[in-house]
């Protein structure tokens, strides 16, 4: 069967001054994948996933999302956005607006969709991320876990095509990391298209469709789970296995 | 020094005329702080809009006021404004002290915006927003509540400098001392008295102050 690509990179590269972050960096995500994108720090994961989402401008390379290749000169990017949704490591909430207003605030303000409306769309998705009887409260008043399952709530509420996570369980205590994982498991099995940086290893092993190990700046291999953790073709994953073993 | 029974004889019999001339302080203040927060915000975004001709106009525009004594631009804004326009005393003494004051806000509300995490327009802009929709939505709400207590302490010294506004013919506060005091060969004993409404208005101000802070640091999220 012929699955659609989500993203399509191409020969990507980005550099901060110079410092060679991206190395001609290519990846595909076919629609429905879950990748889980892998790596030690500073090996330029975020950086990656800010190019598919256009915080960070490229230097060159393609990169292409549901087949038109984006440009900041050919495309609006605040449309591109609305496709791919984006979680971050420390949520971003806005800490004046309550849960429900976070939630509605680009739905009502970019896509122009009535008020009525998009609290319907806005409590639905608080009751699939379990958080129905948090709409009223500000950010402050909630659990890390609490926050993130929000934030996803509020990015699926631009009804995203596309995905994105980056390292959405690091900042939070070891027993809260539960709760986000299984609220993004139920995402992927729903078939939305993700793309996620994680050092959870046990999610990335059963949920990913694929695994993609970076290592200063190159992708040193894409495997699908099994094989990456038991199999792994190359030098470098090897020793990243191992490393990571040893937590 | 005048003597205690004087002074406050002296305190009731004028009163009328410093209230009167109170309430003209505290709308010159007002007036010259709200056009003085329009202007500040607008100057604010310009050097925060990363287009070096807009930062270097906000740059000169707050080194002018801040390098030059508050009475050389009272009468030059005074005498340019009034010869080219025909505007009322009031605004043109308003106006001039918005002037100045909006530098000092200018360098407020580019503070607090920036101290708005930059994970917050990044937050916007993810989920699609326009930068200028970011940064009505998102960032200057939370900028201007941290900008309360420094425009609160704005307007204590646009108060006291709105003083100066006497040398213009407003008949402020200071005004009414000083012409008091020469009428009636009794400049100290006016000059206390004014001084005491001063005081009493700051610390109202103060108290104002310290409330909104007490409220933000409260509900501070
Ligand atoms: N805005 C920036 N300016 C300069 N250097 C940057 C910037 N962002 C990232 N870098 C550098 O680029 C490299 C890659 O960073 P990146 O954040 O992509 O790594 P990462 O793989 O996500 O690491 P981590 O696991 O620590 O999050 C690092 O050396 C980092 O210091
Ligand atoms: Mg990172």
């Amino acid at each position: 069967m012929y699955t659609r690509e989500m993203i399509h990179i191409e020969n990507l590269n980005k550099s901060f001054g110079d410092l060679h972050v991206l190395k001609d960096v290519n990846v595909t995500v076919k629609e429905s994948d879950v990748v889980c994108l892998v790596g030690a720090s500073g090996s330029g994961k975020s950086t990656l996933l800010r190019c598919v989402n256009f915080l960070e401008k490229k230097d060159n390379g393609k990169i292409i999302i549901e087949g038109k290749e984006i440009t900041q000169d050919t495309h609006d990017i605040n449309e591109v956005r609305q496709k791919v949704g984006m979680v971050f490591q420390h949520f971003n909430l806005f800490p004046h607006m309550t849960v429900l207003e976070n939630i509605i605030e680009a739905p009502v303000h970019v896509k122009k969709i009535p008020k009525d409306e998009a609290i319907k769309e806005a409590k639905a998705l608080l009751q699939k991320v379990g958080l129905d009887d948090k709409a009223d409260v500000y950010p402050s008043k909630l659990s890390g876990g609490q926050k993130q399952r929000v934030a996803i709530a509020r990015a699926l509420a631009m009804k995203p095509d596309i995905m994105l996570f980056d390292e959405p369980t690091s900042a939070l205590d070891p027993e809260l990391v539960g709760e986000v994982l299984s609220t993004m498991k139920e995402l992927a099995e729903e078939g939305m298209t993700m793309v996620v940086v994680t050092h959870e290893m046990g999610f990335a092993r059963e949920v990913a469709d694929w695994i993609i190990y970076m290592d200063e700046g190159i992708i040193v291999e894409k495997a699908k789970p099994e094989e990456f953790f038991t199999n792994p073709k190359e030098e470098r994953t090897k020793e990243f296995i191992q490393t990571i073993g040893l937590k | 020094m005048p003597s205690i029974g004087h002074l406050l004889q002296t305190f009731f019999d004028s009163s009328d005329l410093f209230i009167d001339a109170m309430l003209l302080t505290l709308q010159l203040t007002v007036v010259s702080i709200l056009v003085g927060i329009v202007i500040g915000l607008f100057f604010a975004l310009l050097k925060i809009s990363n287009i070096k001709a807009l930062e270097w106009i906000s740059n000169t525009y707050v080194y002018l006021v801040r390098g030059t004594p508050l009475i050389v631009q009272i009468f030059i804004l005074y005498f340019g404004i009034s010869g080219i326009f025909l505007i009322p005393d009031f605004w043109a003494a308003a106006l001039a002290l918005a002037f100045h004051n909006g530098a000092y806000i200018a360098e407020i509300f580019r503070g607090t915006i920036q101290s708005v995490d930059k994970g917050q327009m990044e937050a916007g802009r993810s989920l699609g927003m326009s930068k200028a929709l970011t940064m009505r939505r998102i960032i200057l709400p939370q900028a201007f509540r941290r900008s309360l207590p420094p425009l609160g302490n704005q307007f204590i010294i646009g108060l006291k400098d709105s003083s100066l506004a006497a040398f213009i013919s407003m008949n402020e506060l200071f005004n009414v001392a000083t012409t008091l005091g020469s009428n009636n060969f009794d400049e100290m004993t006016y000059l206390l008295i004014v001084a005491f409404y001063y005081l009493v208005l700051v610390a109202i101000l103060t108290l104002i102050v310290r409330a909104i802070e007490k409220k933000l640091a409260v509900s501070d999220r």
